[in-house]
């Protein structure tokens, strides 16, 4: 019989009061109800330990970098007692033709159950040549990899939306996860990075009740269901219509809304207002700068990021332009004008003729 | 590649710069082809030494009705009053609106609340929808109404609530909803020039006009 989550905490010698505490705390990190934590801790209990196949394409290492920074549940509670981490190449030790056959006989052991964690974009163009492992394509890589996949978790805003390789003039061609595979479920992890806690509390909540509630991008509604600006503690500051205008004036010190700033928090969905980074140490805003909206699709090409969110986007000259509209409506304006006094000219013409020599049918109509 | 974030960029990017031409293209078009008319000669001796004089005068005498239509109207205008106040509140009162203004103008000034502004914006909504319904049941208003009359209103309607919806996260969310408001304020912009709504800026110079000639003849409206 396979391994369970509750045998593997047993062989590390943890108790089965650890492993309740750690239910209790992940489904607290979920803010899932307390009855979840039991439901939880049923079903990993009796969970054989799920392989999981973790694959990088066109991306920094800046997910897997935050995600080993995880407190609860951290990386190695994650893959020593819940998961069975089959491969990463960051990660493991082996390299090479000995790290691609683990994998191969990993995928073979547990094809159609594995969960396929991908991590940054995949470039389409020249044939998929712009990355390229082991000889083959990350495109034709992730078409062969997700065909044995029970679900796919689409790690950072690269794999999920896109991200930076997508952002224009996206000279390789990359697209998300989601453009390359449709006929498995994918659950989009979104952020650059993704905070770490949410990468691995996403994980447990999949071992645990399989698919989340999703929104329409993706993303599951217990991490991204609220933007940035309604839980930020600066919002009051916001309705109380007191801003920082510079990143070192008096509003900026005493901590005012950075939304003038170019603060993307409005239209931004993620937990950082809430989970925090670093152990619910601080986030951007906290620590004085505005959100980017690094969760939010093309978040690179929104017209900058300190420019303020109802700033009209684009880089056109208004000046230029409006002066244009102004100069074209005037020579409108004159010529319509012109007409109205040729016509006026005319009228007032023939008025003048009929009034100096009246035709004889008006004159005997008057008559 | 996503359609909802995609609604937004439009109503922040080509949108609102299409908007913006239509309006100031529309308004100079306006103003100029109604200024540059002919205008009949008036030979007779002027009655004052500076008629423009009454020309201003009259931009200010007539936002009050005269006291002979008091009783009859002046509740009404008290109402177009508080509609027009509360608007003129959100519109430039609102941090988002100002900065909007800045980025297109260079022209800056400190906001509001957003609690004065929602009540602005309520009280504005409010008095819009009494408007209307004066409108729709006065037996002269309502004969003398057009499209231009309800299409306009609607045009002025609809930003307010969306706005408000926005604020709120009514309907929607959040990004949605501020797409929706951002497209039909454009929408109103561009309306604005070619509608009764010109008289946002038409005003001044009708009644300045009109007050300057009766101001020649030696009397005053």
């Amino acid at each position: 019989m396979d391994e369970t989550i509750l045998d593997a905490f047993r062989q590390n010698g943890l108790s089965r009061r650890a492993f309740l505490k750690f239910c209790a705390a992940t489904a607290s990190l979920l803010a899932l109800p307390p009855a979840a934590a039991a439901a939880m801790a049923e079903k990993l209990a009796s969970t054989p330990r799920p392989t999981v196949i973790y694959l990088s394409y066109q991306e920094c290492t800046g997910c897997l970098e935050s995600m080993t920074r995880s407190f609860s549940p951290t990386i190695e509670h994650l893959m020593f007692n819940s998961i069975s981490l089959a491969f990463n190449d960051t990660l493991q030790a082996a390299a090479g033709e000995a790290a691609e056959a683990a994998r191969k006989e990993a995928m073979r052991k547990a094809w159609g159950k594995y969960i396929l964690i991908v991590d940054g974009a995949v470039p389409m163009g020249a044939g998929g040549a712009y990355c390229v492992a082991a000889g083959q394509s990350a495109v034709d890589d992730l078409r062969h990899a997700a065909q044995g996949a029970a679900a796919i978790i689409a790690v950072g805003t690269c794999a999920a939306f896109g991200g930076v390789p997508y952002a224009a003039p996206n000279p390789t061609g990359a697209v998300p996860v989601s453009e390359v595979i449709r006929d498995r479920p994918i659950i989009n992890v979104s952020g650059c990075p993704p905070i770490p806690e949410v990468m691995t509390g996403v994980v447990v909540y999949y071992l645990s009740f399989g698919m989340p509630a999703l929104d329409r991008q993706g993303r599951p509604l217990t991490f991204y269901g609220n933007t940035i600006h309604d839980r930020c503690y600066r919002r009051p500051f916001y309705d109380e219509g007191r801003f920082a205008h510079t990143f070192d004036d008096e509003g900026a010190r005493n901590g005012w809304c950075l939304y003038e700033l170019g603060c993307k928090g409005p239209v931004t969905y993620n937990a950082c207002a809430t989970l925090k980074w670093n152990q619910g140490t601080s986030f951007p805003i906290q620590s004085g700068h505005g959100c980017l909206g690094c969760s939010e699709p093309d978040f690179w090409d929104k017209g900058g990021f300190y420019r303020p969110l109802p700033a009209a986007t684009g880089h056109w000259p208004r000046g230029e332009v409006l002066g244009g509209a102004a100069l074209g409506g005037t020579v409108v304006g004159v010529g319509a004008a012109a007409l109205a006094r040729s016509r006026q000219q005319a009228a007032a013409a023939k008025s003048a003729k009929e009034v100096s020599s009246p035709s004889p049918k008006e004159d005997s109509h008057e008559h | 590649m996503s359609t909802e974030t995609d609604l937004l960029d439009f109503a922040r990017g080509p949108a609102l710069e299409a908007a913006l031409i239509i309006l100031v293209f529309g308004i100079f078009w306006r103003l100029v082809g109604v200024l540059a008319l002919r205008r009949p000669r008036d030979l007779s001796e002027p009655r004052v030494r500076h008629a423009w004089l009454g020309g201003v005068r009259t931009i200010f005498t007539r936002m009050w009705p005269r006291r002979e239509f008091r009783p009859r109207i002046l509740h009404w205008e008290m109402v177009s009053y508080v509609f027009h106040i509360g608007l003129a509140v959100v519109i430039l009162g609102l941090v988002p609106h100002i900065l909007l203004i800045r980025d297109i103008t260079g022209l800056s000034w400190p906001g509001l609340p957003t609690g004065v502004i929602t009540f602005a914006a309520g009280v504005a909504l409010i008095s819009l929808l009494a408007l209307l319904a004066h409108r729709a049941t006065h037996p002269v208003l309502r004969r003398i109404s057009n499209f231009d009359d309800y299409f306009s209103w609607l045009l002025v309607f609809t930003p307010l609530l969306t706005g408000l919806m926005a604020y709120y996260h009514l309907g929607g969310r959040y990004e949605d909803l501020l797409a929706m408001h951002m497209l039909s304020a454009e929408l109103l912009l561009a309306w604005l020039p070619f509608s009764k709504l010109a008289h946002t800026v038409l005003f001044l110079f009708s009644r300045g006009v009109t007050g300057t000639i009766y101001s020649r003849r030696g009397a005053q409206i």
